[in-house]
């Protein structure tokens, strides 16, 4: 890279701009209304576990927080959303609102303990917090419908116009928006001092102490970041169903957003889009010729991934696009 | 005139092993300290106990007038007493620059800011580069942490405490893996920061030691054996019989 080594400016400046190639993936999220009108339902979830999984990115990727109970706050938002349409409140942007801030406030409690513990114990710990959710939801039947999930879900058309129709292309252009405003602020939050913090903690939690950070502050501060645009999907899946089930409080999601991240590069923002892409075409795809061993295969591409590709997909890429002259940090 | 930095009857065991036993040291304002010992004497663990990262037993410790000794690591920080490692213990994939200018963000309070780029931090990132070349690191502050130089990579530890504006600097062997020919390089650096800065520094190397302090401070067994100037501490016989008389120094 052409960086003038005596220029600090630029130093620091330096992948902060938008590539080239950025512009072309984020219009190439189009392209499924004109290329594949069919699976434009597909496409809609797709971005909202593609938005689960950037939320998931911000506190594993940057600040090193490892969580096996992420899905507590999609579940969250999803039951907000679905909840609050069913009591009669079914304008679809408030929902959101409510369901981010729901999540956030859950978040921000939980946050005290998990900014208290790093490794072995915070598996632990969020493992246990995910279970805890899921049964709290399965045991609070007359609440959320337990195992039969959540029914009569009535979402109000977006901005009183658009319909969430069967063929889901209000709910892929509502969740693409929703995808690509959270990203935004991902984005400008990675890149502000703040970021740079986080990078220090995930770099090394030891130091941060020794030049006066406090790091449990900004962890606090990003979990509950990291909550908020969590439930902030889990809500987009609820009004764009129209349903929420108990599976969005499951051990497997958690899991499935983790393994998503780490194949498609934890700590670059767009691992977690594009992992949630071929996770989620694959799994369709897969799942249509053999429903029942569909995870060997994801088995596999996991260990071939983590050996071949140590920063997942877009690691393996980014050092052929560095030859391109564009960067995806 | 109160003492940049003192302690009172400092004390920590490990089980049965005593690290710290009564430790009374008292820093006046600017002075270069040598702390030194024999291996295992608790060096680092003194440092650990006055930066707060080890909580001690019994004691006290004053920075200035005021106590530290309930206040965390972070805290102690701030109040301008810093400390660098033995081993690195820096931001591996960080550049030196980001490392630096993270410090500087800490020591502002600017560092919880999100909603703004960090290259508009235009004085926090100046600052940082200032150091780094004061440091004679300015052509290498765009490289990964973990790709430098290992000497390079000891002037980050010490970028990393300046950053911090500290009243108060303790090097825990600031050498350490440096070849000899390069120390007394970084030495020199050492030597030339602020005279209001006052400094404690391990060393093993006794030709730097008797070069670079103006007072030294003698360690065996978690205790202080003995206190003085360089001349005093060259003629001490208990120090010749315990450390410079009993282990042979390369």
């Amino acid at each position: 890279m052409s960086i003038q080594a005596n220029n600090p400016h630029q130093i620091l400046s330096a992948g902060l701009g938008w590539t080239r190639l950025e512009i072309i993936f984020w219009l190439a999220l189009l392209l499924p209304f004109v290329l594949t009108p069919s699976y434009l339902s597909l496409a809609s979830q797709i971005a909202i576990t593609a938005l689960f999984a950037v939320s998931l990115d911000l506190i594993l990727g940057y600040a090193g927080i490892v969580s096996m109970g992420h899905a507590a706050f999609f579940g969250l938002g999803a039951y907000t959303a679905g909840l609050i349409s069913k009591a009669g409140w079914g304008e679809p942007l408030t929902g959101l609102v409510i369901a981010a801030a729901l999540a956030a406030l859950v978040g921000y409690g939980m946050s005290f303990i998990i900014a208290r513990f790093r490794h072995l114990a915070l598996i632990m710990i969020t493992l246990g917090l995910g279970l805890l959710l899921h049964e709290a939801a399965n045991s609070a039947s007359w609440l959320t419908g337990g195992a039969d999930g959540l029914q009569g879900v009535k979402i109000r058309p977006l901005f009183e116009t658009f319909k969430f129709d069967l063929y889901g292309t209000t709910a892929y252009a509502y969740s693409l928006a929703g995808l690509f405003l959270m990203f935004l602020i991902a984005r400008r939050l990675i890149h502000s001092p703040f970021g740079l913090a986080l990078r220090g903690i995930r770099e090394n939690w030891t130091r941060m102490p020794a030049i006066g950070a406090d790091s449990q502050a900004h962890i606090r501060k990003i979990y509950t970041v990291s909550a908020a645009i969590a439930g902030v999907a889990g809500a987009l899946l609820a009004q764009t169903t129209e349903t929420v089930s108990l599976e969005v409080l499951s051990f497997q999601r958690s899991a499935d957003v983790l393994v998503i991240l780490i194949l498609g590069g934890a700590g670059r923002l767009y691992g977690g889009i594009i992992g949630a892409i071929i996770y989620m075409v694959a799994r369709d795809q897969f799942s249509g010729v053999n429903p029942q061993y569909w995870y060997f295969w994801i088995g596999l591409l996991l260990i071939a991934v983590v050996i071949l590709l140590p920063n997942g997909i877009l690691g393996g890429l980014s050092r052929l696009t560095v030859r391109w002259g564009g960067t995806w940090r | 005139m109160s003492s940049a930095l003192s302690t009172k009857g400092l004390q920590k065991r490990f089980g049965s092993l005593v690290v710290a036993q009564d430790i009374a040291i008292e820093l006046p304002h600017g002075v270069r300290y040598a702390l030194i010992g024999p291996n295992g004497a608790g060096k680092t663990t003194l440092i650990n106990l006055l930066t707060g990262m080890v909580r001690p037993d019994a004691g006290s410790i004053l920075l200035g007038d005021a106590d530290i000794t309930a206040l965390s690591a972070q805290t102690r920080v701030k109040r301008g007493l810093v400390r660098t490692f033995q081993i690195n213990t820096l931001f591996p994939q960080l550049n030196a620059l980001e490392s630096v200018t993270l410090a500087v963000l800490e020591r502002e309070g600017t560092s919880g800011i999100w909603w703004r780029r960090l290259p508009v931090h235009r004085d926090a990132i100046d600052e940082a580069f200032g150091i780094l070349r004061s440091l004679g690191l300015a052509d290498q502050c765009h490289r990964p942490t973990r790709e430098m130089a290992y000497g390079e990579q000891r002037l980050v530890e010490i970028a990393l405490a300046l950053a911090t504006k500290p009243r108060v600097l303790l090097l825990d062997e600031p050498a350490a893996g440096v070849p000899k020919e390069e120390s007394a390089g970084l030495f020199t650096a050492i030597a030339g920061l602020s005279d209001a800065l006052t400094i404690l520094f391990i060393e093993h190397d006794m030709d730097v030691v008797f070069r670079f302090a103006s007072r030294i401070i003698v360690m065996v067994s978690g205790r202080i054996l003995v206190e003085g100037t360089p001349a005093e501490i060259a003629v001490d016989p208990r120090v010749r019989e315990v450390y410079l008389g009993g282990v042979q120094h390369d």
